[in-house]
């Protein structure tokens, strides 16, 4: 490989990175409270209203159904007013914002219903409010779930930033897409699977180590 | 303590009983169809440990419930510390939750909390500083006995452990009223024995009001000092315990009490009849001033060649004795009348259970 496509592949790394991160970092700070909300409001949740709940189910529902390339498109209108460009790296996280976001919120939904009742229970018999049940019982309790699921939420959205390429937002698929496969460049298709092998892999055992510190339930 | 709430309690404190920590009146809640709760009233004063005792689906669970407002009653009156709580909203209930300690048959600690942390959980809700509320969970986990254990997590605790630190953490924010829901159910004898034991002593070291829920006529035994027995969402009897034990009126506090009061062996209540045989099986049941005096050798003196001791025991049931005896007396109408007439007069509860042909 030449110094120059060493270059390019690090320049990709970045903007998958890039991307990854904040798309992924919208999507917990977007999708946490989305999924407590979902578990909140439904029945026998902490502020149950079910007319809200069904709702949310619905967009959530509406935002998970529609495929990654063809949201991409349509939010191009979403993305001008946001970023002012519909083109690169910064224009294709909105994107991916808006469909990890929902994504998120119902992996972190299954890791809140799954706390014990009766620790909600103790909670309100001392006199605790909803916030406090939410900070002290709902996300530590869960957290060793809410961060597992936050790593699988990450490796979707290197897989999904690949796509991103469509809007000239670059990263290591869309390298792949126009040096390896449309210029026959196998060796950067190569470099390009092992980078983002190494990329997942790294992710998720960051992941795995958190969710084993975390982890205090045995 | 919360001062607000302590002072709003002052008030009202004057016009009420202040000896009654909680007052219930025709409390009512219907699930569908089924009222889990009939029409409850009772009492608990301030420094005794009321146990209420029923069978699963009695109503006792949503009874303790109702207590701190985890339930809403459909209609009644529940006076904690003089204060009507039936009707208040659940923002006006968080304060005065915090004036009443529970703990639970599966303790319910947060795994992602150490002990230290668990117990000083109530104090944090409270808006206690750091320093004070890990002050107080020392003392606490000092009371219980698990100083050793607070930096640890509740998943390396046994069963016991883990309800001494739900103790301390219902403890915490110095309660008037400690509310316990089946609290050894899930403990093996042993365990329940020094749950038990740090409960009483707790009640007598701080005079800590205690109203407890269970199954088991055990834990009744070992620490209430009165009982009410519900069923079917009613409280069918109540009373101090060693007087229901000696003397209990109905069917289910009978059949609750069956497996630890003496009963006759079943061989020979399988050969009992109505009439005829040689001997006369009856069962004294004598408790308290009655059951301390000499009553069998009286009972010989006073009607010679008498009767045989077939079956019993004396029991002691808050320092009281409550005994429970089954005697063979030779069948005849004279002395059948004149054994009763004596146990009756010694006031005995006197009942016969029938008549043994004997087995020869």
């Amino acid at each position: 490989m030449t110094p120059v496509m060493i270059e390019l592949l690090f320049r990709s790394l970045w903007e998958t990175v890039l991307m990854t991160a904040a798309s992924g970092f919208v999507s917990l700070v977007a999708g946490l409270p989305l999924g407590l909300a979902l578990v909140a409001t439904d029945r026998g949740g902490i502020a149950e209203q079910l007319w809200l709940n069904r709702v949310l189910g619905a967009v959530i529902n509406g935002f998970r159904s529609v495929p990654f390339i063809i949201l991409l498109v349509a939010l191009i209108p979403v993305t001008r007013l946001i970023v002012g460009t519909s083109i690169g790296t910064w224009a294709a996280i909105v994107p991916l914002s808006i469909a990890a976001t929902p994504y998120y919120a119902r992996i972190a939904e299954v890791s809140l219903r799954e706390v014990d009742h009766g620790l909600i229970e103790a909670a309100r018999a001392m006199g605790g409010n909803r916030w406090t049940i939410v900070r002290e019982v709902l996300v530590p309790e869960a957290l060793p779930g809410i961060v597992a699921g936050f790593t699988v939420t990450l490796v979707t959205l290197v897989g999904a930033s690949a796509m991103a390429g469509a809007i000239g937002a670059g990263g290591l698929g869309d390298l792949a897409i126009r040096y390896g496969y449309q210029r026959f460049e196998t060796t950067i298709m190569v470099a390009v699977v092992i980078v983002l092998i190494i990329l997942v892999s790294g992710i998720q055992w960051i992941g795995d180590r958190l969710v084993a510190r975390l982890d205090r339930r045995t | 303590m919360n001062q607000h709430f302590s002072a709003s309690v002052q008030q009202v404190a004057d016009v009420r009983t202040p000896v009654d920590v909680v007052r219930l009146t025709d409390v009512r809640r219907r699930f569908g169809t089924t009222a889990a709760l009939d029409g409850v009233s009772l009492s608990v004063r301030k420094g005794e440990i009321l146990g209420i005792i029923g069978r699963s689906g009695a109503g006792k669970s949503t009874l303790i419930r109702c207590l701190n407002g985890l339930e809403r009653p459909d209609s009644g009156e529940i006076f904690i510390e003089g204060r009507d709580i039936a009707q208040l909203g659940e923002r006006e209930l968080q304060p005065l939750r915090r004036r009443i300690g529970m703990i639970f048959q599966h303790f319910n600690l947060l795994s992602a909390k150490t002990v230290e942390d668990n117990v000083a959980l109530p104090l944090k809700i409270e808006g206690r500083p750091k320093a004070e509320r890990l002050s107080r969970a020392a003392e606490l986990l000092d009371l219980v006995g698990l100083s050793e254990k607070a930096k640890a997590y509740p998943a390396s605790l046994s069963g016991g452990q883990k309800q001494r630190v739900g103790i301390a953490r219902a403890l915490a924010a110095r309660p008037a009223l400690l509310l316990s829901d089946e609290a050894t159910s899930a403990l093996d004898p042993e365990t329940t024995r020094s749950i038990l034991a740090l409960l009483k002593d707790i009640n007598r070291r701080l005079g800590l009001t205690i109203l407890l829920i269970t199954h088991e006529m055990e834990v009744i035994r070992s620490i209430a000092d009165r009982v009410a027995v519900i069923d079917a969402g009613r409280i069918v009897e109540a009373g101090p315990v060693w007087s229901v034990f000696a003397d209990p009126k109905s069917p289910i506090t009978q059949s609750l009490l069956g497996g630890i009061r003496p009963q006759l062996p079943g061989e020979i209540a399988a050969r009992l009849s109505q009439s005829g045989g040689r001997e006369a099986i009856l069962r004294v049941d004598v408790a308290g001033e009655a059951a301390s005096r000499p009553l069998l050798s009286d009972l010989a003196a006073a009607v010679p060649g008498s009767f045989r001791l077939v079956h019993g025991g004396i029991d002691h049931v808050q320092q009281q004795p409550v005994a429970s005896l089954f005697l063979g007396i030779p069948t005849s109408a004279d002395h059948e009348r004149r054994v009763l007439d004596f146990l009756r007069g010694r006031g005995a509860r006197v009942e016969v259970l029938g008549y043994d042909a004997g087995n020869d």
